[in-house]
C-alpha cells in the first residue's frame, strides 16, 4: 500500500505537465503551481491588514467598533492566509469542509463558557463585593 | 501491504463537485481526500488538532478575564515601547507580526519554486523564512524579558488582574514554542533541498522513506499555521 502511494504520486509529479492537461478540473494532483505575483498580492494585503489592526489600537478606537474591526481584520487575514497561503483554496469541498468546520464548531465552546464566566463573575461580586 | 487496489486519482473519471462532491467523496469504501497526498492529509489534521489546543488556551483567556472582578491591565500600554523619547503603544508587537507574516511570505515563494525544483532558491528562501522566524523567538524573548523585570508572574503583576500574567505567558510561550520547532525544522529541510535529496530520492535519515518536493509543501503548511495561531493571539491577547 505505501508502495502504491509513492508510486501513484511520484508519477504525478514527474508527469505534472501532462496531467494538468489530460486531467478534468476536478481531479488535479496535490501539485500546486501559481504565479510568484500572487503571493506577493496577498503579502501585501497581509501587511495593509496588520497595519489596519494596528492603528485600531494606535488611535485608540473603543467600544464596539473596536471589537468589530479587530474581527474583521482578524478574519480576513486567517482567510487569506487559509485560502491562498495554504492553498486551501484549491482544495476538494470535502477536504474544505473537514478541516474548517471544526474549529467553527469551537464557537459552541465558546458561548458556554461566556454564561459560565458571567456566572462566576456574578458569585464573585455576590460574595467579595464589586472589586476593588 | 495486499491492499493495492488504492482509488488512483489520475485513472479516474472526473469527480462531481460541489455538495454531490463532498458526499461522493465521504461515501462508502474509499479514501476520502482524493487529491491529497497521505502526508499533506495528516499535517491538515495535525493542525486541526492543534487548532483546538491554541483555541482551549484562549478560551481559558477569556474565561478568566470575563470573569474576574479586578480590572484587565491594559495591553497597549503594558506592551508600549519608550522610543526617542515617547511611549509608542503596542510597537514591538506590531514588528513581530511584521516579521511573521514576511516569513510566510517567504514560505509561500519557498513553495512555489520548491514545484519548480529550484533547489538554490527553494533553500534560501527557507532559510531566509527561518531567520525571520529566529528573530521573532528573539524578539519575544526580549518582550519576555522585559515583562518579568518590571514584575509580571504567572501570579500576579503590578496593573491589574492576576490572571493576566498565567494567560500571557501560557499563549505566547506555547506559540514561541511552535516557531522553535518550525526553525529547525525549516532548517532541517532546507538542508535536504539544498542537498537535493528530493531530486535523487534519498532516504530520509528518520522514516528511510524518499521525499519528494510537496514535503516543502507539507513544511509550508506547518509555518503558515504558525502565522495564522499568531493573527488570533495578536487580535485577542493583545488588541482586545
Amino acid at each position: 500500500m505505501a508502495e502504491a502511494t509513492a508510486n501513484g504520486l511520484g508519477q504525478h509529479a514527474l508527469h505534472a505537465t501532462h496531467a494538468h492537461d489530460a486531467q478534468a478540473a476536478a481531479t488535479t494532483d496535490t501539485h500546486q503551481e501559481h504565479p510568484i505575483k500572487l503571493y506577493l498580492v496577498v503579502w501585501a494585503w497581509l501587511f495593509i491588514l496588520s497595519t489596519c489592526s494596528y492603528l485600531v489600537d494606535y488611535f485608540g478606537i473603543h467600544g464596539y467598533l473596536r471589537w468589530s474591526l479587530i474581527l474583521i481584520f482578524m478574519m480576513l487575514k486567517a482567510g487569506l492566509i487559509v485560502a491562498v497561503f495554504m492553498h486551501m483554496a484549491w482544495e476538494r469541498l470535502a477536504m474544505m469542509y473537514a478541516i474548517i468546520l471544526p474549529p467553527i464548531l469551537v464557537l459552541v465552546f465558546v458561548t458556554m463558557m461566556v454564561f459560565e464566566a458571567d456566572y462566576t463573575l456574578l458569585t464573585r461580586i455576590a460574595f467579595f463585593g464589586p472589586g476593588p | 501491504m495486499a491492499e493495492t487496489t488504492m482509488t488512483h486519482t489520475s485513472q479516474m473519471e472526473p469527480r462531481p463537485a460541489g455538495w454531490r462532491g463532498i458526499a461522493a467523496d465521504w461515501a462508502s469504501d474509499q479514501r476520502a481526500f482524493k487529491n491529497v497526498s497521505w502526508g499533506k492529509a495528516m499535517m491538515w489534521i495535525f493542525l486541526l488538532s492543534d487548532t483546538f489546543i491554541f483555541g482551549c488556551f484562549l478560551l481559558s483567556y477569556m474565561t478568566a478575564r470575563m470573569s474576574t472582578r479586578v480590572p484587565w491591565p491594559n495591553p497597549s500600554e503594558v506592551f508600549a515601547l519608550r522610543i526617542g523619547g515617547s511611549e509608542i503603544p503596542l510597537i514591538l508587537i506590531a514588528i513581530m507580526t511584521f516579521v511573521l507574516i514576511s516569513s510566510s511570505g517567504t514560505m509561500a515563494m519557498a513553495v512555489n519554486f520548491g514545484y519548480r525544483h529550484d533547489r538554490r532558491k527553494t533553500a534560501i528562501l527557507m532559510l531566509l523564512t527561518a531567520a525571520l522566524g529566529a528573530t521573532f523567538v528573539g524578539m519575544q524573548a526580549f518582550e519576555w524579558t522585559k515583562l518579568i523585570t518590571e514584575g509580571v508572574r504567572p501570579w500576579g503583576n503590578p496593573w491589574g488582574a492576576a490572571q493576566f500574567g498565567s494567560c500571557f505567558f501560557m499563549i505566547t510561550g506555547f506559540h514561541g514554542t511552535h516557531v522553535t520547532i518550525g526553525v529547525i525544522f525549516l532548517i532541517i529541510v532546507a538542508r535536504k533541498v539544498w542537498r537535493g535529496d528530493f531530486d535523487i530520492g534519498r532516504p530520509g535519515f528518520f522514516t528511510s522513506r524518499r521525499g519528494r518536493y510537496e514535503n516543502v509543501e507539507i513544511m509550508g503548511l506547518y509555518w503558515h499555521f504558525v502565522d495564522l495561531v499568531w493573527v488570533f493571539i495578536f487580535a485577542f491577547f493583545y488588541l482586545w
